[in-house]
């Protein structure tokens, strides 16, 4: 096994100096190493976007990148975005009013690729939303009311 | 009847946790000292194992274990089998495996890195046999035989008649005959199977974290397979990434886990990966050939149906033929039909084997009767909505026993299709259709008319054996309620939460009950420790249940608070009403008890309280299913099963480009009747969800086994599921036409959507293509299955 890299990475905020295993994908080390279970494996082959984080604010699949390639970045996942004392996020806030999610496990990934795109674009139309978030598979709702969600999200921001 | 809570925009409960990635799915569960799984699965279709080396992996630093399928039932038992048939399954292979996929060795290591590492270090000596892949030609005498146990890879063939057919067919003016294949798909839910196993040796107590059902209903089936006394086990929930059916026992899953971490003494999570869920996870939907006739009279009017299928099961029998028994709960649809003949064969091949999925069997069946209707309004010129209109059941004619025996509680079919044909703004797409077809451009409207049977009994599991190995009849909801001493109300689930709103939805009928805001109700879930007899999602059923659970649970408690407030104010219980969450007396609200002042009473001062009161205030109510009957001896009547039905029509529209054979949806109609509606924004979500994976169904999702038995469909990359990009505009409306049988009048709606959709796509691509003479008559309809049909039809 090749030696550990070092790497410094901030996570929602905090700096962490770690050593990780060359081959540890992101994905596991939010999960394993930081506790993050925001971040869900679906496929582990990039294909449905279920661990959609944001790495430098852009949508990245956690389970195509390696923590090793982390060094000096900054990597936002779903933990970050209610506040502590449980006040929702906009785009968070959006999804429940809408009822755009069911089962929950795509919902961190679809929260994140909505906030890239809300910050790019913070007054999407239907067809922006549905460009931005046609990487993200969903299995339960169909995805309309997704759709409703982060439009309703950019029409309050 | 107007409610104030039941019926509204209840904001949902389940949503803070699952928003902010704290939703505690079987992924998230870390034990101290917990090892990873994972699973060497075949290659081959078919194979004999004749030897497997594993000193490479277990030599590996940080492999804890690796098992055989014959070292693994030195700790577990075989795989439950509901069948009556020798089919035996183990969680690992042993002699044999019988499927690409099949697990032939488990490995545990301190991560998961090092148990695929040392996965990839066994080596297993394969003798290759034949595979058994099409299911007709392993119906012939000469076959390759999946089981040796068994005579033939028929495992089980039965043709019932229902009422009068041959009378039927003598009397008809014209017989409609249509061949219909629909090939096997799964519920690919997000979220895989998985399992963590936690064992004491001292006590024989193993402990098991899972994202499966059925704990609380069949928990024996797990402690059984895992050889741990029944009293010994203890089987907590997850929250579940999506099941869709595919996670009611997941057997193999929880064997795996339980068989490492008995193997190791040291806690054991098994998470199938893509591949495992894919491959191998025992709940595959139906994979069937129809041939079905349905006969008409001179006016129109639709006398009898005939099914002859043949059904490809895979390489096991785990459920036996259940997903006929739901299959039968509405096969003549929502029509008058007066006969039935159901033959069917199920078939043993080298696939993995079928299970649950959102349908169960049914969703084949409206398949085929609607396509079927179709042909006939095409062959009698009749238009389709008008031959449907004409053979609706009508309103006033329910309840209603069709000829299988199930009984329909109530529906206004008609309603629902006027209000499709309102909505689906049909002037501007036929004239669309016209002026596209000018162009040499395909446009389609679709129509189906299906039935949605919801709130199974168990009889359907099994009814189709004269002899069937547990003719269970109990299908039960549970909830426990408490009100503690400050008057906070507590409701404890015996069901799992698998991505419906059982939290939201007990909320709503407890507030109803008690006139107290939804919001301040708790919900937890119970563990099989803990939980009483409750089956859980699955059948369209939950909502029904639980709220006859909740409601009865409330009933029982509020009188008990009636009667103790009635006491403290010195008034009979009768003059006291229970209103906005105190208890008052009727036609004088200012002499009245706070819920809190009661429960006080009720918890500490037995004394005060009526002579014969417990203390404190706590029910746990099982609701049986309300209205089950069970079949003759004869299976002329399979009894009444399925009987709260819903209703959809469905109108899809689309264009279809026969030289490429992409089929674009541009608009989507759809009208339900699931009876009173108990939070209309959740079941519009269940609704919505459910014609996308129809979608799925209508044009992409298949299993794809090559002619040498292997899968070429093994990840998220070759089984396709809908994305954004194939997902129109849907439009849902309601009617509600409320049960008879049930609580509130609900009826369930969380497969409507994919037992419809699926049969109403094909219509609209069938209507598309009709200028160019092609009938649409299997599914999924692939861009290369489209232009082979132009193409054949030139």
């Amino acid at each position: 096994m090749p030696d550990k890299i070092r790497i410094a990475v901030t996570v929602n905020g905090t700096a962490h100096d770690v050593l990780v295993e060359p081959r540890t994908l992101l994905l596991d080390f939010l999960r394993d190493q930081l506790a993050l279970t925001g971040a869900h494996a679906g496929c582990e082959q990039g294909a449905c976007g279920a661990c959609t984080v944001l790495v430098d604010g852009e949508p990245t699949r956690a389970c195509l990148m390696f923590a090793a390639q982390l060094d000096g970045a900054e990597v936002t996942t779903v933990e970050s975005l209610a506040g502590p004392d449980g006040t929702l996020h906009p785009v968070q806030r959006a999804f429940t009013e809408n009822h755009g999610l069911q089962c929950g496990f795509c919902t961190p990934g679809m929260l994140l690729a909505a906030c890239a795109l809300l910050e790019r674009n913070p007054h999407p139309e239907p067809s922006d939303v549905r460009e931005a978030l046609s990487g993200n598979l969903c299995r339960c709702t169909g995805y309309q009311n997704i759709v409703r969600s982060v439009v309703a999200a950019g029409a309050e921001v | 009847m107007s409610y104030k809570y039941v019926g509204k925009p209840t904001p949902r409960k389940e949503d803070p946790k699952l928003l902010t990635g704290r939703a505690g799915y079987i992924g998230d569960v870390v034990v101290p000292g917990m090892l990873h799984a994972a699973v060497l699965r075949s290659p081959h279709a078919h194979a004999r194992i004749r030897s497997i080396d594993a000193s490479a992996a277990r030599a590996l630093p940080g492999v804890v274990c690796v098992l055989t399928g014959a070292e693994a039932l030195e700790h577990i038992g075989p795989m439950a089998a509901f069948c009556a048939e020798p089919v035996p399954q183990t969680a690992i292979a042993t002699e044999k495996v019988r499927y690409p996929g099949e697990a032939v060795a488990v490995v545990a290591a301190t991560d998961r890195y090092i148990a695929e590492d040392a996965r990839a270090l066994i080596e297993v000596d394969y003798e290759v046999l034949e595979p058994v892949v099409d299911p007709i030609a392993a119906m012939g005498p000469d076959a390759a035989r999946v089981h040796d146990t068994l005579d033939s890879n028929v495992v089980f063939h039965r043709s019932l008649d229902f009422g009068d057919v041959e009378g039927d067919f003598a009397r008809s003016a014209t017989v409609v005959r249509r061949t219909g294949r629909w090939h096997r798909m799964c519920a690919t839910p997000l979220e895989t199977a998985g399992a963590l196993a936690s064992w004491d040796p001292y006590t024989g107590a193993m402990t098991v974290w899972s994202n499966s059902n059925f704990y609380n209903f069949l928990p024996w089936v797990f402690a059984g397979i895992l050889g741990v006394p029944t009293n010994r086990l203890r089987l907590i929930p997850c929250t579940v990434g999506g099941s869709f059916g595919s996670k009611h026992l997941i057997m193999q899953v929880v064997a795996i886990a339980g068989a490492l971490a008995k193997a190791t003494g040291r806690p054991v999570r098994y998470l199938e990966d893509r591949f495992d869920n894919i491959a191998a996870n025992d709940n595959t939907g139906p994979d069937r050939h129809y041939d079905a006739e349905l006969a008409f009279s001179p006016e129109g009017e639709m006398l009898s149906l005939t099914l002859k299928i043949i059904d490809d099961y895979g390489a096991y029998f785990q459920f036996a033929h259940g997903q006929h028994g739901n299959a039968m709960a509405q096969p003549t649809g929502p029509y008058r039909i007066g006969s039935l003949r159901y033959d069917v064969a199920c078939v043993l091949t080298n696939k993995v084997q079928q299970g649950f999925f959102r349908g169960a069997g049914a969703d084949p069946g409206n398949f085929i009767l609607e396509r079927l209707v179709d042909a006939a309004a095409e062959e009698l010129g009749i238009d389709g909505a008008e031959l449907r209109r004409r053979n609706f059941i009508q309103p006033d004619e329910f309840p209603y026993k069709i000829p299988t025996g199930n009984v329909y509680d109530s529906g206004n079919y008609a309603a629902v299709l006027d209000r499709a044909l309102e909505i689906a703004d049909l002037k501007h797409w036929k004239a669309e259709q016209e002026r596209l077809r000018a162009e040499g451009r395909y446009l389609g409207i679709g129509l189906a008319s299906c039935q949605e049977r919801t709130g199974y009994n168990a009889s359907e599991w099994w009814f189709l054996y004269d002899n069937p190995p547990l003719p269970a009849t109990s299908t039960p909801e549970s909830v426990k309620l408490q009100v503690d001493a400050m008057g906070g109300v507590l409701v404890e689930l015996g069901c799992p939460l698998w991505g419906n709103s059982p939290e939201t939805v007990v909320s709503q009928v407890i507030a109803e009950e008690f006139g107290i805001d939804p919001a301040g109700v708790a919900v937890t879930y119970a563990d099989s420790t803990t939980g009483a007899m409750s089956a859980g999602p699955g059948g369209s059923r939950l909502t029904i249940m639980l709220s006859g659970a909740a409601r009865g649970a409330a009933r029982t408690i509020r009188d008990k608070m009636t009667r103790i407030a009635a006491h403290a104010m010195e008034m009979s219980p009768d003059d006291v009403e229970c209103v906005d969450g105190t208890f008052r007396a009727k036609g004088a609200p200012g002499t009245s008890m706070t819920m809190g002042e009661v429960a006080m009473r009720a918890h500490l001062f037995a004394h005060d309280n009526p002579a014969g009161e417990s203390s404190g205030l706590v029910d746990t109510h099982t609701y049986d299913h309300p209205y089950a009957t069970p079949p003759n001896a004869d299976r002329t009547d399979m009894g009444a099963f399925y009987p709260m039905v819903s209703h959809a029509c469905h109108i899809p529209i689309v264009e279809v480009d026969p030289e490429t054979g992409r089929v674009t949806l541009l608009k989507y109609y759809a009208v339900n009747d699931c009876g009173t509606i108990m939070n209309p924004p959740l079941v519009e979500g269940q609704i919505m969800g459910g014609i996308v994976q129809g979608i799925g169904a209508a044009l992409m999702e298949q299993y794809e086994y090559r002619d040498d038995g292997t899968l070429g469909t093994s990840s998220l990359r070759e089984y396709l599921i809908p994305t954004l990009n194939e997902v129109p505009d849907i439009v849902v409306e309601h009617v509600q036409t409320p049960s008879p049988f049930t609580e509130y009048g609900v009826k369930g709606a969380g497969e409507g959507g994919r037992l419809v959709a699926p049969t109403a796509i094909a219509s609209a691509v069938s209507d598309a293509l009709r200028p160019l003479g092609v009938f649409v008559d299997e599914l999924p309809m692939t861009p290369e299955r489209i232009v082979a049909a132009v193409q054949a039809a030139r």
